[in-house]
């Protein structure tokens, strides 16, 4: 049993959770994730970490409530308990020294990025993090991601903070600009902002990193639910990624795949 | 009862019948397709036995049971006795008695195999081992031998690790086992459908060892939560039972498509997650109408009759080879063809083919032929040329097989492995770091319970001279 010391909500929807778990806490590094189930029964759920202190041998992690499992993952208050949460999983993002990179965060996705633009960051990166939302109520951590990031650029879709429009309207304006182009980006969001990341930057042939969140069921490579088509080749999320070159995931079948349980989904809610 | 019969009388007893559940109605549901011998059934079974001296049969056991012995005592109807023997050379007895391939190992053996039918080892384990179950109290409990104050890690909570943890906690030593799933049991868990091996039957042999003092942890990743080498610097020795773990994909167009499954995700999804057993499961599955799994292997026959289970219409094994060449067990396949299974044989499927919202719709096949024998033994399929038919498809599943998963042994760079990535390790399950043993199907690529369940025993054996030796 793994203990819930705090639950915040970021967002609508959006929670922050600190967990004890002191086996992974040490373990961790930026990029990787857990599984977690809150009950007997319950579906097993990916979910990246967002933070780690292995002091206090805890875990802090970001969850998008939109389903009926993570809606109940949420719902545990601080002092309940996760059943099980397994990890850390995933290969560590590859930290390098790229000189400028530019973070791209939509959404939860801004949450999975924290950790790799802290840790590009600590390298000795210049950051520029763009992070966009639907609205105001959904950009998140702002000033932690500012505490590292040279500036940090805000897009909404309704124009109630920052610029209005997408996230790639500023990721323009970056590699277009000579003193501003970046050497490597990352993008975490949703499949199609990721994608549209991607071809941005194809034709400025920059690297571009994308984290994938395939349907994933035991994160451990043993299944193969998870894979992906990279250059042609099926690869697993959940041991060779999350983490994938932008520019070689076949985005049109990922995006196909996950409208697989649509209709099951669709049940479940309506039981909740 | 009597176990002084003449070996005419005991020759002139047939051969039992399993009884089981009907076929129609069994393909509907999970519950068990074997139903177990009653105690008079099983008694007059046990008096078919020579009790012959050269006790071949044992030799044609993986982890070496006293057949002779625990059948003459069920023989003479002296149930705790044939309990204590069986329970004392087998770890999991009742999972044995239900998924080992008996007839081609220790009942392959048999002397009266030569003229008739051998003796029905396979059910009489299975027996004894539930008679055990149901009667606890009327078994002595296990002596445990004093504490020897040295401990030993497990890797991975399956047949191997099970039957080594067994043995080591037998013999005084703490044994904590690691398992990367939140539940016990490995492949027995997640690959095998209730209706071959009900989860109760592995909750009771998991709560027997407990019981002995193993410590299980569920969620532990090897390899990336813990590495081989804290292992090392934690406990006196290290075993790796961590399974073969990795799809083998098919490698033909279309197998990304919805609807196509690796049999792991779907056999996982259903015996581990209990998909599609309730309307209420959150694990979700796609039922499938229309269903081919593509192999002929025991885990193929498990995902067909599961996919009928799921209400499927149709529900196709989909083989490259003829029956004769079907690896799978002749009961599985048995079994099958009276739940209504269909054997699409000598077909090798193209491609998959799907509609314009990425769904699986049909598979292409190609009619096969039978060669030449190849490097197997087995004759060569070789394509008919023209003559390919589309199957009509909204489920496919992949059964090819798995091979060594590499999680763990990514994070240990010392440890030798051979070129197909599986560990090496001599006979007794040494591996090429001090201290790390292996065995199951990370060394030998997939197998069988029963072999892995070998390894385990085999490589306690050594791990046990290996941590005594320096006293």
């Amino acid at each position: 049993m793994y203990e819930v010391l705090s639950n915040d909500t970021l967002a609508p929807n959006l929670h922050r959770m600190v967990v004890r778990a002191p086996r992974i806490a040490p373990a961790r590094k930026a990029g990787q994730f857990v599984i977690v189930r809150c009950e007997a029964g319950d579906e097993r759920i990916p979910l990246t970490i967002g933070d780690a202190d292995p002091a206090a041998g805890t875990i802090t992690l970001f969850i998008q409530a939109i389903g009926a499992s993570t809606k109940k993952i949420v719902a545990v208050p601080p002092g309940g308990f996760l059943r099980d949460v397994a990890g850390p999983l995933g290969m560590a993002t590859e930290i390098e020294r790229w000189g400028r990179v530019a973070c791209i965060g939509g959404g939860v996705g801004t949450a999975v990025l924290f950790p790799m633009a802290r840790a590009l960051a600590e390298e000795g990166n210049e950051v520029t993090t763009i992070i966009g939302g639907r609205a105001e109520p959904y950009i998140i951590l702002a000033d932690e991601l500012a505490a590292f990031s040279k500036e940090v650029r805000v897009t909404t879709e309704d124009g109630s903070l920052g610029r209005k429009g997408f996230v790639t309207a500023e990721l323009k304006e970056m590699l277009d600009d000579p003193e501003r182009a970046p050497q490597a980006v990352f993008a975490v969001g949703p499949v199609p902002m990721m994608r549209a990341v991607a071809e941005m930057t194809r034709p400025y042939g920059v690297k571009t990193i994308v984290s994938l969140n395939p349907i994933m069921i035991d994160g451990t490579g043993m299944c193969g639910g998870c894979r992906v088509v990279v250059d042609g080749e099926a690869r697993f999320a959940c041991v060779d990624g999350p983490e994938f070159d932008g520019h070689a995931v076949d985005f049109a079948s990922l995006t196909d795949r996950l409208t697989m349980y649509r209709d099951h989904e669709e049940q479940c809610r309506l039981a909740v | 009862m009597s176990n002084n019969l003449s070996a005419k009388e005991r020759l002139a007893i047939d051969r039992v019948k399993m009884p089981e559940q009907d076929a129609v109605e069994r393909s509907r549901n999970f519950l068990e397709v074997n139903l177990g011998l009653g105690e008079a059934m099983a008694v007059r079974e046990a008096q078919r036995c020579l009790l012959c001296k050269p006790r071949p049969c044992v030799a044609g056991c993986p982890v070496g049971v006293s057949i002779p012995e625990f059948v003459g005592a069920l023989a003479g109807g002296d149930l705790p006795e044939a309990a204590r023997i069986l329970q004392g050379d087998n770890a999991l007895p009742a999972v044995c008695g239900r998924v080992c391939p008996q007839e081609t190992q220790c009942e392959a053996q048999c002397v009266r195999g030569a003229k008739g039918q051998p003796v029905a080892i396979g059910y009489l384990e299975r027996f004894v081992a539930d008679w055990a179950m149901a009667h606890p109290e009327r078994l002595a409990a296990p002596a445990l031998p004093a504490a020897t104050g040295k401990s030993v890690a497990v890797v991975g909570c399956g047949p191997a690790g099970l039957t080594a943890a067994g043995e080591l906690a037998r013999k005084g030593h703490a044994v904590t086992i690691f398992e990367a799933l939140h539940d016990t049991g490995g492949v027995l868990r997640y690959g095998i459908p209730e209706f071959r091996l009900p989860k109760t039957i592995i909750d009771v042999e998991v709560a027997r060892l407990v019981e002995m003092g193993v410590t299980i942890e569920c969620n532990v990743i090897i390899g990336k939560t813990l590495t081989i080498a804290q292992l090392q610097e934690q406990f006196d020795a290290v075993f790796i039972g961590n399974g073969a773990g990795l799809p083998t994909m098919l490698g033909i167009p279309g197998e990304n498509l919805k609807g196509v499954y690796a049999a792991n995700e779907y056999l996982t999804r259903i015996n581990l997650m209990g998909a599609g057993q309730t309307d209420s499961c959150a694990t979700p599955i796609l039922r499938g109408r229309k269903v081919a799994v593509i192999g002929a292997g025991n885990t193929a026959m498990d995902c067909v009759r599961t996919a009928r289970r799921l209400g499927a219409e149709r529900s196709m094994i989909v083989y490259r080879r003829g029956e004769s060449e079907m690896p799978a067990r002749v009961e599985e396949i048995h079994h099958a063809k009276e739940e209504g299974v269909e054997f699409v044989m000598l077909t090798s499927p193209l491609e998959i083919l799907g509609d314009d919202k990425g769904w699986a719709t049909a598979l292409r096949c190609q009619k096969m032929a039978l060669g030449e024998p190849d490097a197997s033994g087995r004759r060569r399929p070789v394509p008919v040329e023209g003559e390919d038919f589309d199957l009509e498809v909204d489920v496919v599943i992949n059964a090819l097989g798995t091979r060594a998963n590499p999680l763990l042994t990514a994070t240990a760079p010392d440890l030798k492995l051979n070129r197909w990535g599986n560990i090496e390790a001599d006979e007794n399950g040494l591996t090429s770091l001090p201290g790390v043993f292996a065995g199951g199907d990370i060394i030998r690529g997939g197998a069988t319970v029963i072999l892995a369940m070998g390894d385990g025993k085999r490589a306690a054996a050594a791990i046990h001279s290996y941590i005594s030796g320096g006293n």
